[in-house]
């Protein structure tokens, strides 16, 4: 695995943008185009990330990047990669950059559509469980409990998990990832690169201002989700599932998780969580590791 | 080459013709066989264009938009629910100066299910920023798509183009037509050369947020552009006729209006159907003729205005915009004025006949007008 | 024909600098150069020079380095008027 001295120097994402303080998007983005490198061209749906680009007749986006309509970055997507395929510059990269709202809930066909079609792409969905460009309210990946604009009280369902629906689509590469492991991103986004057809990637992204924490514990943030197990960084490869960093250990049984709470009690969103609800968590988030781990076995 | 062929039949030949790199549908009734057809030739390598199977209209659409951004001609189809359910992008398309060409065939909009011809569902875009033609017949199809392409890609238009036709009426009734060659298609249509696109070479960002100091700039360069397109079109119907004996009279084509005292307004299959109605009421002694508008936007007002100014209109819409009236006839009195007789005609299909616009012709000279067969007749 | 192209730009946003509450100021001599602060920034605002060099027009602020930081290298100091 490349060292995090070695990672590329270019910069893709300006400095002077618009993005809030310690977001996490940037974090990402930043990584991803170091993988990807200049011959790359975005998509990008309403979003936080519409916004980080700054205002008309400005961006502080380095690559081509088209906006497009909230639920249409992965049906663009496959019209940029059709014509670029019609030009012969196959050697050009498409990337479709889209938050959680665009990716579970209102891009979902989309996405569907374009994964099941083929389309030679990378679809990254940096996830911040929330739509937090609107104001902090609930989406389909918004965790159990969460407080939310739209769930006052706490999000009564649990997140879908939109990474196994691609996996579902029979494509050649699924992986998650954390802003937190930069070189193990680095390294998905750069084997989603050389994997042609559709590839998709899901980044946990903590949002400082829509998780109630300070803006200088994003990473942590990102790294703790991984160490407590709520979210698992993984690749899904030729039909074989490989789980990387510590969530190859929790999966396995091996290593013990930190426990959930104390990443729970870091965020605002979770304050009103009672025993019983953090019980219930507790019982999804080992529910899951054991579906990994049964899983991992079967593939 | 003469063909005996269905409009839709010929709206997919004249795609082909037009050699889009991209070509992104959606199915949806009447507008399947073209999508049917396109796929056979694009599978068959008759045509060497990549064509995207989207699962919906909104990414048939979105794909194109993609497509065309990244410096290709594109094409697609749909009619009714489909094109609705393109309204967002539509808009984005427009704004985006994307001078993408769409063949809407024209179809009532539900519920109950309805799959005969009306025109709400591109009368619905009207806002959208698109250029809007409406055939009469299955050659003006063939060569509106050609000629859309020329008219959508000018540089003083840069604007996406949707040709219009009557669902059934037109679709699916084979019709003669004559047809170029390749090699004369391909001379009066020049291989597509973008204003703009996504290239790795000059990274441009498209479509970031706009504050209300850049705009309306944006939105007047696009309604200067309507405006402009007036011309264009009317430039290349011309050289189109002469090339190849063909012309359309640009915005609007007049039939023996010369000397009229009345003239009926209509458009699509019903504009087609009014000539025997003209006809049959010339025999009578009637001085009649008819205006068949050909583009809706942008809309043709001195046109209007010329022919207005010598005699008295009869608007026959196949359309309604409920609490209002019918939309041409909408834009017809913000032309010339509130003197005009109106009718809402053949709404989901309800036939019309030259014998029907004929009554629709004497209802108004005994000053009645409205919906025909609902409120008059 | 006029549509929303953009350019890119640094400063798109001026000089993000001005956001700040908090200064990182980096200890050079505790620095040990793994680049963690460089990686993390979510501004593109530290560069790699001989030691990470923080580039105070742009920095929000943030604090993400200082938090990241194995070795306690960088010290956030409240911003004077």
């Amino acid at each position: 695995m490349v060292a995090i001295k070695d990672l590329p120097e270019e910069e893709y994402v300006l400095e002077g943008n618009a993005a809030c303080p310690g977001c996490p998007i940037t974090i990402a983005l930043r990584t991803v185009l170091k993988a990807l490198g200049k011959d790359t061209i975005m998509t990008v749906p309403a979003s936080c990330s519409a916004v980080i680009q700054s205002l008309y007749p400005k961006t502080s986006f380095a690559v081509p990047t088209l906006n497009i309509a909230f639920e249409a970055a992965a049906a663009s997507a496959s019209g940029i990669e059709a014509a670029l395929h019609a030009q012969g510059k196959d050697d050009v990269t498409v990337l479709a950059w889209a938050g959680d709202g665009g990716s579970y809930d209102i891009g979902l066909q989309a996405l569907s559509g374009a994964l099941e079609r083929g389309t030679n792409f990378i679809y990254v969905c940096y996830n911040n469980q929330m739509y937090s460009n609107t104001g902090v309210q609930r989406s389909g990946a918004t965790p159990y409990g969460a407080w939310t604009t739209t769930t006052w009280t706490g999000k009564k369902e649990r997140q879908k998990n939109l990474a196994e629906i691609a996996m579902a689509h029979n494509i050649p590469y699924v992986a998650t990832a954390s802003i937190a492991y930069p070189t193990d991103l680095y390294r998905k986004a750069k084997k989603a690169k050389e994997i042609k057809g559709p590839k998709y990637m899901e980044i946990i992204a903590p949002c400082p201002p829509g998780w109630r924490f300070d803006m200088s514990k994003t990473v942590e943030m990102a790294k703790l989700a991984v160490e407590t197990g709520a979210w698992l960084m993984y690749e899904f490869e030729n039909g074989k599932l490989t789980f990387n960093g510590p969530s190859k250990g929790i999966v396995e049984g091996s290593r013990e998780p930190k426990p959930v709470e104390d990443w729970l009690k870091m965020q605002g969103r979770f304050r009103n969580l009672t025993e019983e609800d953090i019980q219930k968590i507790k019982r999804d988030l080992k529910e899951g590791w054991e579906f990994y781990r049964k899983k991992s076995q079967l593939f | 080459m003469k063909v005996i062929d269905t409009a839709n039949n010929i709206a997919a030949l004249a795609a082909k013709m037009a050699r889009p790199k991209v070509i992104s549908a959606y199915p949806i009734t009447p507008q399947t066989t073209i999508v049917e057809k396109l796929a056979q030739y694009v599978e068959s390598g008759e045509l060497k264009s990549e064509f995207i199977r989207v699962e919906s209209e909104h990414s048939a659409m979105a794909s194109c938009i993609g497509a065309e951004a990244t410096g290709v001609r594109t094409f697609t189809a749909t009619s009714s629910h489909g094109l609705l359910l393109m309204h967002e992008m539509l808009h984005w398309a427009a704004l985006a100066r994307l001078p993408i060409v769409m063949v809407n065939i024209n179809r009532a909009i539900g519920p109950g299910w309805s799959i005969w011809s009306d025109c709400n569902d591109s009368v619905a875009q009207r806002d959208t920023g698109w250029l809007q033609f409406y055939c009469s017949s299955n050659q003006e199809v063939f060569d509106t798509v050609i000629q859309a392409y020329r008219v959508a890609e000018h540089k003083d238009v840069q604007l996406p183009v949707m040709i219009n036709y009557d669902g059934f009426i037109l679709s699916h009734t084979s019709m003669p037509a004559e047809i170029p060659s390749q090699e004369e298609i391909d001379s009066f249509l020049p291989e597509y050369s973008p204003e703009w696109k996504l290239d790795t070479d000059n990274p441009i960002t498209h479509g970031n947020i706009i504050g209300p100091e850049y705009y309306m700039e944006v939105r007047y360069d696009m309604h200067m552009s309507q405006q402009k397109a007036k011309k264009v079109i009317k430039d290349v119907d011309r050289e189109w006729a002469e090339k190849f004996g063909r012309s359309y009279g640009g915005l609007i084509e007049k039939y023996r209006c010369d000397d009229a005292d009345t003239v009926i307004v209509s458009y699509g299959a019903m504009g087609a159907e009014a000539h025997a109605s003209v006809d049959e009421l010339r025999k009578r002694g009637e001085k009649v003729g008819l205006a068949r508008l050909r583009v809706f936007r942008p809309f043709p007002k001195e046109e209007m205005k010329e022919i207005a100014e010598n005699s008295e209109l009869i608007v026959i819409d196949r359309n309604i915009s409920p609490g209002m009236e019918g939309a041409m006839a909408t834009e017809i009195k913000a032309t010339v004025g509130t003197n005009i007789k109106q009718f809402i005609a053949g709404l989901g299909g309800r036939d019309v006949t030259y014998r029907d616009i004929v009554r629709m012709y004497e209802l108004a000279k005994e000053n009645k007008d409205g919906w025909y067969s609902v409120e008059v007749e | 024909m006029k549509t929303t192209i953009s350019y890119p730009t640094k400063e798109a946003m001026g000089k993000t600098g001005s956001w700040r509450v908090f200064r990182p100021v980096l200890h050079e001599d505790k620095c040990i150069k793994c680049w963690m602060c460089w990686v993390f920034c979510p501004e593109s605002a530290i560069r790699k020079e001989e030691f990470p060099k923080i580039d105070y027009d742009f920095c929000k602020g943030c604090g993400v380095c200082a938090n990241e930081c194995p070795v306690n290298a960088i010290e956030m100091r409240r911003e004077e008027k």
